[in-house]
């Protein structure tokens, strides 16, 4: 089993007890998996793969993954911003898959 | 500098940002990229505040389609500025 294949299985038993599922795209998720470890390579941290890292641990602490943003985007959307962790309902495409807005407000977001 | 027609803001580590390009390149479409991330210096500062000029809130995907700005991997929309 290589690094990504254990970080999936750690990941999903300390996150589906919390009400949050990988996507069932695994190919999706092993891609963002494989982005949060390079994240983590380059910046210390596993940043959010889909937001810019500021490379400040201080002021990236909102986007550590799983971050911040992911309870109230999963609770209206269904998946974080990422689309890594989903409900149940969007996973069994019980609620429709939109796009996900960026709830992050930009006066945290430093460059 | 960016120059083409269809121009996409990214980040390398983005999922969304990735299906953008494959979009794109599926409908053989020419257009140019910048991962912002990977970008330091004087030239990020330049392209994040370019970034800003289409939209303030520097998300990615930021796509450029001749004067319509999409932020965000919306198929539906992405086809729709490129009358595919």
């Amino acid at each position: 089993m290589n690094e990504i294949e254990k970080l999936y299985d750690t990941l999903r038993k300390v996150q589906e007890p919390q009400g949050y599922f990988f996507n069932k795209d695994k190919e999706r998720v092993f891609e963002l998996l494989e982005a949060l470890v390079a994240n983590r390579e380059r910046y210390g941290y596993m940043a959010c793969p889909c937001r810019l890292a500021s490379g400040d641990r201080g002021e990236d602490r909102d986007i550590f993954c799983p971050c911040i943003y992911r309870k109230p985007d999963v609770e209206e959307f269904g998946s974080c911003y990422c689309s890594l962790y989903v409900s149940t309902a969007w996973n069994e495409e019980k609620i429709p898959h939109v796009y996900v807005p960026e709830r992050r407000p930009p006066e945290k977001i430093r460059f | 500098m960016v120059s083409k027609a269809i121009k996409v803001f990214s980040l390398s580590t983005c999922s969304h940002c990735k299906a953008c390009k494959k979009l794109l390149n599926d409908l053989s479409m020419d257009f140019d990229y910048i991962d912002v991330d990977m970008l330091q210096g004087e030239e990020r500062k330049a392209i994040i505040e370019e970034v800003k000029k289409h939209n303030q809130r520097c998300s990615f995907p930021t796509i450029i389609i001749q004067n319509t700005v999409i932020v965000g991997y919306k198929e539906k929309e992405i086809r729709e500025a490129l009358n595919k």
